[in-house]
């Protein structure tokens, strides 16, 4: 039997906005099992988001969802998991929204360790605007804020999360939709800061400006440039060169924030110093 | 039981008060002339097993607090000059989301860096107007530490019970002057918590106005999934697009506040019922302004005080009805003239309006004011 994903979503906000052709709604449903699979109780959960195509997700999830200001979604939810360290916090954004606007919550959140799950949409522009270069759209791409090819270095989003001092980092791809599943089901069971980083097709503002000539196209440059991160560490580099690992990249175990804070609140009110 | 008796600061006073009214938590950065606010919230929350956060920056703290009201804590930052700028883009969205918090403004002299540690009044019209967009907000203004106090219980109050960002605004003066202060025991002064909803889930709208203009709000986790969002949205919380509802639901969320100023409005009436010039004045200018009519009493001048305790609403109704029976309305401020045009326009010709306005880091003194009374009388 197909998965139901109803109980899960707000069936009357449907349709969605996005685009024909988005990848957006594959990882809406990757997200919606991987919760499933992980066990987390609608009520227990918030879903928080930025501004963005992808921070409209959380719109049509049925969970405590908060759709805040640009850039600003793991600020509001240090917030809401610092009252409540015993509820699930998950963010929902883009890579403009986590990467530049966001940028500075983004490593605090990272650095704090605090423990909030981090799904990033990264679609390389900025698509609700109609297609400016973000952060981590490619040099020499296309875009309506840098028509004659960008001149932008990117940032590689995971290493900058792990550089933060993430203690989970992994990635994955809309068209690797099952393998999603598992990366946030381990996103969520890790006691800290986890960042996963999906990558995702905007055949609208992105993929008509850059050669690709179809949906279609742009999903199939995923299966040529991501390799699970296993295979891709035993390839030479001439052979993985333009290209990226998928998986969990990295993940330890640190002392998480929430914890740590309440641990001193006890000591103070045991009477500690 | 003898209330405890503290020489405070405006600063810690209004962390204690805070504290006294069941704020839980509190998220900052550190910035001159507010950070004491901060560093009692940090020290005092986790005694009572609150929780502190230096944030990242100013934004954050903003950010911070709103969803942890959310979550159902009282919660409150402090800020002062460009604080209080990068702030605003989120109490626009407390505003439109109807989240209670309380922020702090601790004013300095600016625009920009402007004069860290000297007062300034001239933030005044950026708590009324500092978010795009129409937005109801309610701004308090306390001039004694023992008044910061129990106006910040008041802050909270108001914030809870109309579901809205209440901003405290007072100078570096009497945030940094110490003052002796009788800390009310618990249950002295009324506390207000939230209106809850009394509907099972399946029944509750997050902004449902069909039994008034403020919703009952459930907090997060506690079986009420709902929306939250800073786009215009409808009694569900989801957005709607440019039609009659967003020109109703802004309507609502203005009338919340502006058909209930009865309740919000608060002035300190100093000698004004045979006042013959009235002075408007809040904080340090307050201060001073009460100083110089029990100087101009002594010498038989017949003079008196408006000091209001909210600023946002206006009282426009006191003004104009003062306006109407005196000469006169003086109006001191740490500013080049900010206030005074809300008098202006408030008193509606009826009266003279005279400014004093001071932005050199220094107080405006009580003989500054009584000179420009006998200027006018």
């Amino acid at each position: 039997m197909a998965y139901d994903y109803s109980r899960y979503l707000r069936n009357d906000k449907f349709p969605h906005i996005w685009c024909p052709g988005c990848t957006y709604g594959i990882v809406l449903k990757a997200i919606i099992r991987a919760i499933d699979k992980a066990g987390l109780k609608q009520d227990d959960t918030a879903i928080v988001s930025g501004i963005g195509c992808a921070s409209r997700l959380p719109g049509y999830v049925d969970f405590n969802t908060l759709h805040t200001t640009h850039g600003r979604a793991i600020a509001f939810a240090t917030g809401i998991k610092m009252v409540k360290p015993d509820k699930n916090v998950l963010v929902i954004t883009g890579d403009g929204d986590a990467t530049a606007i966001g940028g500075n919550h983004f490593i605090h959140a990272c650095r704090r360790n605090i423990d909030i799950t981090v799904v990033v949409f990264n679609n390389y522009i900025y698509g609700m605007t109609g297609g400016q270069y973000s952060p981590t759209t490619p040099t020499g791409a296309v875009a309506t804020t840098m028509p004659y090819g960008n001149v932008d270095p990117q940032f590689n989003i995971l290493e900058l999360a792990k550089g933060a001092g993430a203690t989970f980092i992994a990635r994955g791809t809309a068209y690797h939709a099952a393998g999603i599943d598992n990366l946030v089901v381990e996103a969520i069971k890790h006691k800290g800061l986890s960042v996963v980083e999906i990558i995702n097709a905007c055949p609208t503002t992105y993929g008509r400006r850059n050669k690709f000539k179809s949906p279609t196209d742009m999903l199939l440059w995923m299966k040529d440039h991501f390799l699970p991160v296993t295979a891709f560490e035993k390839l030479p580099p001439e052979k993985t060169a333009g290209k990226l690992p998928m998986g969990i990249l990295y993940r330890e175990e640190k002392p998480e924030y929430t914890e740590m804070y309440y641990s001193m609140v006890k000591r103070v009110q045991e009477g500690g110093k | 039981m003898a209330r405890q008796v503290k020489l405070f600061q405006g600063n810690e006073a209004c962390a204690y008060g805070a504290l006294y009214a069941g704020c839980s938590f509190f998220a900052g950065y550190p910035i001159t002339p507010s950070t004491e606010v901060a560093e009692v919230m940090a020290k005092e929350l986790p005694k009572r097993g609150g929780a502190f956060m230096q944030m990242e920056d100013e934004i954050a703290s903003m950010a911070a607090i709103i969803g942890a009201s959310l979550a159902g804590a009282k919660s409150m930052t402090a800020t002062s000059g460009p604080g209080f700028s990068l702030k605003q883009e989120n109490i626009g969205f407390a505003a439109i989301a109807e989240v209670p918090c309380v922020v702090v403004n601790v004013m300095r002299g600016g625009p920009s860096t402007g004069v860290p540690t000297g007062p300034g009044q001239s933030d005044i019209m950026q708590c009324r107007w500092g978010t795009h967009g129409d937005h109801p907000i309610i701004t308090i203004t306390p001039a004694y530490v023992q008044e910061i106090f129990s106006e910040t219980v008041r802050a909270f109050n108001l914030a809870e019970k109309y579901r809205n960002p209440v901003i405290i605004a007072f100078d570096e003066i009497v945030g940094h002057m110490r003052e002796r202060i009788e800390i009310p025991e618990p249950g002295e002064l009324e506390v207000i918590d939230r209106k809850k909803p009394d509907v099972p889930p399946e029944e509750y709208f997050p902004y449902d106005s069909s039994k008034g203009d403020i919703p009952p709000m459930a907090n997060f986790f506690e079986g009420y999934r709902y929306h939250v969002t800073g786009l215009n949205h409808d009694r569900t919380g989801f957005p709607i697009n440019a039609c009659e509802l967003v020109h109703i639901e802004e309507e609502r969320l203005l009338r919340k506040i502006y058909a209930n100023r009865d309740d919000i409005v608060k002035n300190d009436e100093y000698m004004l019922d045979d006042a013959e010039v009235a002075v408007f004045a809040y904080g340090a200018c307050g201060r001073s302004a009460r100083e110089a009519v029990d100087m101009a009493r002594k010498e038989g001048i017949k003079i008196g005080l408006l000091r209001p305790l909210t600023m946002w609403p206006f009282p426009d109704r006191e003004v104009e009805a003062l306006a109407e029976r005196v000469k006169a309305i003086i109006v001191p401020e740490l500013s080049l003239g900010q206030i005074i045009l809300e008098v202006e326009r408030c008193s509606k010709g009826k009266c003279r309006i005279d400014g004093i306005f001071r932005v050199d880091g220094e107080p405006i003194s009580p003989f500054q004011i009584l000179d420009k009374v006998k200027e006018v009388l």
